[in-house]
């Protein structure tokens, strides 16, 4: 089901991008659609960095290791560190965390 | 008249180089989130090199690692995917591509690609630098999206090295620059909420599509309200 799940994203996220060369500008830059597929990648990134820190996988909420890492990667944005810091520096925060927990 | 051009070239080929050096690095990280998140090895470079689109892939493997179905996190990456969308109306006039070019030149349509193409005056720049960007990433993403599995899948349980939390910094990383306008800094917000609001009612992968919802609608209560 993995496999057919990553064929369907790879030929999905495949034909959005032809879709977008392919098109005349006109069919699809109305105002509305514009600002929706502006505001898309706000939304889903914030509810996967939500769902991602303080979800737990018998559908509850904790406040753990995660959230002290996502702490520390706010700090790091904030400091302007480059992804590949941010990304590893607050897996090493949760795992210090852990460590000492 | 001749040397400007190649100067110019140039320069390009510079900076796409750049950003597509940088940006290729990333692929470590996604390799290693993804095998972390119970992929295995040849899953997660199939994903790179057909999916192709960093924020689509983290958000599939990131859905299937809360415990979402395969499904979800296709559907989700391809949510994602719309603004590549928008990136090609923008992109279609100026690289004026037909034909077995343009099926080519589509694959590599992601965000770096077009930032290092939208600004250039010609259209040999705009060529020069979408594909510069574009091959470069696709080539080290690759690559080093293969080193980050091998990795991921060789040093035993992910949580004992935080790579479980090393998901949520990295869709941070990817929302920050989004988060310069009052209105995405709300969307944003709202849409956090929303998707923790309806966690424990619906099965995992869900919420994050939920949420996608605050988008639609702020997105047109907020051009109708201009009008």
């Amino acid at each position: 089901m993995t496999w057919a799940a990553i064929l369907v994203a790879g030929a999905g996220c495949y034909l959005l991008k032809l879709t977008g060369l392919s098109v005349p500008p006109r069919v699809l830059e109305q105002p509305v659609v514009a600002r929706v597929a502006d505001l898309i990648p706000v939304a889903l990134l914030s509810a996967l960095v939500a769902v991602q820190v303080v979800a737990t996988d018998d559908g509850g909420l904790a406040l753990d290791a995660r959230l002290l890492a996502l702490t520390a990667a706010v700090v790091m944005l904030v400091l302007r560190a480059p992804f590949l810091v941010v990304v590893f520096g607050a897996a090493l925060v949760a795992a210090l965390a852990r460590l000492l927990g | 008249m001749s040397e400007e051009v190649t100067e110019d070239r140039r320069a390009i080929v510079g900076d796409s180089l750049a950003v597509g050096v940088a940006t290729g690095a990333y692929g470590i990280s996604f390799g290693a989130v993804s095998t972390a998140s119970g992929l295995d090895v040849l899953q997660t470079c199939a994903l790179s090199l057909l999916v192709f689109t960093g924020a689509s892939q983290f958000a599939m493997v990131g859905v299937i690692a809360s415990g979402g179905t395969p499904f979800a996190g296709a559907l989700t990456a391809l949510l994602l995917g719309t603004r590549n969308t928008l990136y090609g109306l923008r992109l279609a006039p100026l690289l004026a591509w037909t034909g077995g070019r343009r099926l080519a030149a589509a694959h590599l349509l992601i965000d770096e690609s077009t930032a290092m193409s939208v600004g250039r005056s010609t259209r040999e720049g705009a060529r020069v630098g979408f594909l510069t960007t574009g091959a470069t990433i696709f080539v080290l993403w690759n690559l080093a999206t293969a080193v980050g599995a091998l990795a991921g899948e060789a040093i035993g349980d992910p949580r004992d090295y935080g790579l479980d939390a090393a998901v949520g910094a990295a869709f941070l990383a990817l929302l920050w620059p989004r988060l310069d306008r009052p209105l995405h800094r709300a969307v944003a917000v709202l849409a956090a909420a929303v998707a923790l609001g309806v966690v424990p009612f619906t099965t995992a992968g869900v919420p994050v599509l939920v949420a996608a919802g605050v988008a639609l609608l702020a997105g047109v209560l907020t051009v109708r309200r201009k009008r």
